[in-house]
């Protein structure tokens, strides 16, 4: 298993992740290294087995429909890198 | 209803995706409130914001609603669903993905009928639904300019949604929209969604595609978006025919997309193609372990369905002779039911009056005013009042839409409008043999005449009595009095 | 001996350092101690010794605890920079969080404010509890006490290292893949991460959250089971903690480990290991069996499968996880974004570093259309795998004890330049994750100069059997009394 940089370029689009030229290699030939390790789990031993989301055993815990939370717009936007009127700025939104 | 019919030598194939949001107090994965109409970000809490650390713990009313709903259409209520992550960034996600059920829905199977057309063209189709999922609705972008910069509203972030898909069933647009009305019925019946396409509280989203007559495989399809309402979700579907047919005709080919519909230049324009697509990367919500719903508690919610469109209509049509379209438009939303029930659960009150006045007189009222029937200007009960005094004599039908206006209009009570106005129908033997004298009197030529055997003349001289009585004398009463004058016993 | 101004043997610097939890509990009820002298010791040495460490992020000043009966009233404390506490500054070790102050307290933090904990300082880790040497931080590398050049282990570095050298008698932790229990060892002191579960990660920043669990590092296991027993418990605000009982953990460490079962993997005593530090935990297994304890040799294979499921698992979950650090609603965002595109771009290269983004990339890739049933589904078939590994050697023995890490701490540079070597350093560790097994790490002497660690893993929700076992290890002998010298020059000033 080996990424190709189109490839390699197309993980990072979908992450959000720019990509530095000079950075590029190594981070494929790092990439590759992990991946390679992957052929591992080709084992047959595991094709049959039941794939393990979770370390125990649980189900889910339901919480009541009450609203336990009270309006506490300024203390959660205070660390907003942008903001005004209530709002969360970003760049311009096109649909 | 529409006349539109689809291009001949076609076949439409048409699925829904039906957004609902449920109407919980608080939202899916919070205790924040799911109130509508709030300050920007007031309503988003730290989890809702997805700040780093926060977990989601799932609401167990949104479990129950969801799972009414798929009682209601007869699906398989899932002893174990789960929840998966949908992976893509967009500034109105807060966490980068939307936690959905993609693996295992709560809801699977389950299927909806439909009835087109009315009288003897009336059609019922049942509309199967692939299933139902829970999920967490995203907030929302204002577009209005903040300095060439877009405002985000996180408010609405973490309301329960279901998403009900259905199959490719339907072939028409008119179809489509019957579905889209009986899935809107069932989920205010259910009390799960208030059914406000105008907040965005019920959001459809149609899969389109075209087929030459007789094909067996599916053309390609395009999905559209942001039809919230009824009326655009059938010009949408009826553009989007036109459009796939044209360009089959003249060679060129469907492209594989989703679409956006502008109710302002009625027609679809291009979102994106199935290449720009997102890839999602689903995974299992680590988050969240599998959700178990146990049989007892599948019984209890069972016990909780109220009556549901399609058994109101046929006891409409058995316990008060209605007949089946007016059964089915009286019962086409929970407020009309609601409306209609609360008229005739009067003492004595004569249902296919209430059924006629309903469907006739409130309807056009509603249309004229551009309201809904829970904001009626005349309330279920002052019709009650009013359909008591038609049916004791006291108004005529005529006379009775008058005050039916005045209603609308001022307001009061019908028994003072009547006073007020004087519109009380002259009942009165007496008065009426005097009218019906001084009308024989001063039209001694057409008495003559309609002795002669001129029966016609009859409708003359009743328009006679009633111009004098200025239309309140009660009809039957002229005829008989009229009857046994000019007849001569 | 109620004054306060004067010290005492008891209440000197030297002692207080090296007081258990409970000694200290002791001077502060009988008030020959106040909790501001406790906490104003620490914070003094924080401020002489950690220039040279680096193993706090931010200061925090103490404040003092409401009630003083509860079990750690005026217990001075560190928290890894990965749990918020409202107010503080909670950086994750990123430029992404670099002045992120948290809105909101996470339930550990809430636990130990409740239990009387006063808080000192957020340590310093690999940035979101990627790493295993502490190389990965935004605010630097952290100094090992025992050896400057040495790392301190990772990713709860700065919390192992502050303990070590004597700057809290406690720091929290996580341990994601080891980061609790690798830096124990690492540094020479006890760590324990619980079962999967035990802990609350309400308010804990997420890595992979399957896998996560909060923990305790502490000098001894007796304060590993003091502290920890005011951690653990249900919370009603994470869906995947545990709702059972938490026992009393210091009830049980008195109890002879006479007849107790200790498996010994015969897979992790090859030539992969280190010969020093496979003598050192020899010898602490037989340290075991002079206590009574009777050793099984049992078969846990597969570590390589382990490994290679869990750089597939966490980076996945963790690709997701930290999609939220988009620029928008908190931390970081890069200057003049033109568009959309380029703030999350730009955001995201700029504020998360070089191996952050490696497992983002590894993750995600992972996760999209065309692989996810090769490596995601096979990686969590193998989890599978791995877990029944452990449930068969636990028919046969009641803890498992082995080495904690191939080596001992490692130069600082020595593996970063292949992200893949330095991942092999959690090959004794990461198996346990995957199970969602508790493990502790427990000082059992040195090699070369640098300690090592004795691993314990116990079954699910059996840490009071680990802390037993530590406990009574300890009372034989003293690596976890031991002291870098680091520490004790500040001590004699």
């Amino acid at each position: 298993m080996s990424l190709t940089n189109d490839q390699l370029q197309a993980v990072a689009h979908l992450a959000r992740i720019a990509i530095e030229p000079e950075w590029r290699d190594a981070l494929r030939s790092d990439l590759n290294a992990i991946l390679d390790q992957a052929s591992l789990l080709d084992d047959p031993r595991l094709n049959e087995l039941e794939p393990m989301a979770h370390p125990l055993d649980q189900t889910q815990r339901l919480r009541k429909d009450e609203v336990t939370e009270t309006d506490q717009r300024e203390e959660l936007m205070a660390g907003a890198p942008a903001s005004e009127r209530g709002l969360f700025l970003v760049p311009k939104v096109i649909e | 209803m529409s006349d539109y019919a689809i291009p001949s030598g076609w076949e439409a194939v048409i699925g829904l995706e039906i957004h609902a949001q449920l109407a919980t107090r608080s939202k899916i994965f919070s205790g924040a409130s799911t109130a509508f109409g709030a300050e920007p970000n007031a309503q988003a809490c730290a989890v809702d914001l997805g700040l780093p650390g926060v977990l989601p713990v799932l609401n167990e009313g949104a479990v129950r609603m969801a799972s009414l709903f798929g009682l209601a259409i007869d699906a398989d209520i899932s002893r174990v669903s789960s929840f998966d992550r949908k992976n893509y960034f967009y500034p109105d996600l807060p966490k980068g993905y939307q936690t959905t059920q993609l693996a295992r829905p709560i809801v699977v199977g389950g299927s909806v009928t439909i009835t087109t057309g009315e009288g003897k063209k009336a059609r019922e189709h049942t509309i199967r639904v692939t299933r139902a999922h829970l999920e967490e609705d995203a907030g929302k972008s204002l577009h209005e300019d903040f300095h060439g910069m877009s405002g985000i509203d996180l408010n609405r972030a973490g309301t329960p949604l279901i998403e009900i898909v259905s199959e490719p069933d339907m072939r028409s647009p008119e179809q489509a929209v019957a579905y889209a009305r009986k899935v809107h019925a069932i989920v205010q019946y259910l009390g799960i969604c208030d059914g406000n396409m105008q907040e965005g509280s019920f959001r459809v989203d149609a899969n389109v595609s075209v087929r030459p007559e007789g094909d067996e495989a599916f053309g390609t399809r395009t999905e559209i978006k942001n039809v919230n309402s009824f009326r655009f979700l059938q010009r949408a579907i009826e553009f989007e025919i036109e459009r796939q047919v044209d360009l089959l005709e003249t060679g060129g080919e469907v492209v594989q997309a989703t679409r956006l519909y502008d109710p302002d230049r009625d027609e679809t324009r291009l979102m994106r193609t199935k290449e720009e697509a997102d890839d999602y990367r689903y995974f299992p919500c680590p988050d969240l372990l599998p959700v178990v719903v146990d049989d007892e508690t599948v019984e209890s919610w069972r016990a909780e369905l109220p009556e549901l469109p399609d058994a109101k209509a046929e006891r409409y049509q058995s316990e008060y002779g209605l007949s089946a379209y007016d059964a089915g438009v009286l019962t086409s939303s929970r407020a009309t039911a609601e409306y209609f029930e609360a008229v005739i659960a009067r003492e004595g009150s004569d249902a296919k009056l209430a059924a006629n006045w309903v469907m006739g007189e409130v309807a056009a009222l509603l249309n004229r005013r551009e309201t809904e029937i829970d904001r009626c200007p005349v309330s279920a009960d002052r019709l009650a009042d009013l359909l008591v005094r038609i049916s004791d004599g006291t108004l005529s039908n005529k006379l009775a839409r008058e005050v039916f206006e005045t209603l609308a209009e001022e307001g009061g009570s019908v028994d003072e409008i009547i006073e007020a106005r004087g519109l009380k129908q002259i009942s009165d033997t007496g008065a009426i043999e005097a009218m019906v004298d001084e009308v024989i009197a001063a039209n001694p030529g057409q008495v003559e005449a309609y002795r002669g055997g001129k029966d016609k003349l009859f409708g003359f001289f009743v328009g006679q009595v009633m111009k004098a009585a200025k239309g309140k004398a009660n009809p039957k009463a002229v005829n008989d009095v009229l009857k046994r004058r000019l007849d001569g016993e | 001996m109620s004054s306060n101004s004067q010290h005492s043997a008891a209440t000197g610097e030297s002692a207080i350092i090296n007081a258990s939890i409970p000694e200290l509990r002791r001077l502060l009820v009988a008030g020959e101690l106040s909790p501001a002298e406790l906490a104003g010791t620490f914070a003094a040495r924080i401020e002489s010794i950690d220039p040279g460490l680096n193993s706090l992020i931010s200061r925090v000043d103490a404040v003092a605890p409401a009630a003083s009966e509860a079990a750690l009233a005026g217990i001075p404390y560190l928290h890894k920079d990965i749990f918020c506490a409202k107010g503080t500054r909670t950086t994750c070790g990123s430029r992404m969080l670099a002045d992120w102050v948290s809105p909101y307290d996470s339930t550990v933090h809430e636990r130990l404010t409740r239990a009387g904990a006063v808080l000192l300082g957020k340590t310093n880790m690999d940035e979101f509890a990627m790493g295993s040497s502490n190389e990965n931080s935004h605010f630097g590398p952290v100094a090992n006490p025992w050896d400057e050049k040495a790392v301190p282990g990772g990713s709860s570095g700065g919390s192992a290292a502050a303990v070590a050298a004597r700057l809290a008698p406690f720091a929290t932790g996580t341990d994601t893949g080891g980061s609790i229990r690798q830096p124990a060892a690492y540094c020479g002191v006890t760590g324990i991460k619980p079962t999967y579960g035990r802990v609350s990660r309400f308010g804990m920043i997420a890595y992979a959250s399957s896998f996560d669990q909060g923990g305790v590092i502490a000098k001894s296991a007796e304060d590993c089971a003091i502290v920890l027993g005011e951690m653990a418990g249900f919370d009603r605000r994470d869906s995947t903690s545990a709702d059972r009982d938490v026992p009393d953990y210091t009830a049980t460490l008195g109890e002879s480990i006479t007849g107790l079962r200790v498996g010994i993997p015969k897979q992790w005593f090859t030539e992969a290991l280190d010969p020093a530090v496979g003598d050192a935990v020899e010898a602490a297994i037989d340290e075991l069996r002079a206590a009574g304890a009777e050793t099984v040799e049992i078969d846990l294979p597969d570590a390589d499968i382990a490994l290679a499921a869990y750089y597939l698992l966490a980076p996945a979950e963790a690709s997701s996880n930290l999609s939220r650090f988009d620029g928008v609603r908190f931390g970081y965002r890069c200057e003049e974004p033109r568009d959309l595109q380029d703030l999350y771009e730009r955001t995201r290269s700029e504020g998360f570093g070089a191996e952050v983004k490696r497992r983002i990339l590894v993750g995600t890739y992972a996760l999209s259309a065309g692989y996810y049933d090769a490596f995601y589904r096979r990686a969590q078939k193998a989890r599978r795998l791995v877990s029944a590994h452990f449930d068969r050697a636990f028919e046969q023995c009641d803890v498992i004890a082995g080495p904690v890490t191939p080596t001992a701490a490692f130069d600082r540079g020595a593996h970063s330049s292949d992200p893949a070597k330095m991942y092999l350093e959690d090959i004794f560790t990461i198996p346990v994750n995957l199970a969602g097994l508790p493990g502790m790490s427990v000082p059992a002497g040195f090699a070369g100069g640098r300690p090592v660690g004795l691993q314990l893993i116990g079954r699910h929700f059996d840490e009071a059997r680990l802390l037993n076992v530590a406990h009574q290890y300890q009372q034989r002998v003293d690596w976890h009394r031991q002291m870098p010298p680091v520490a004790a020059d500040s001590s004699n000033q």
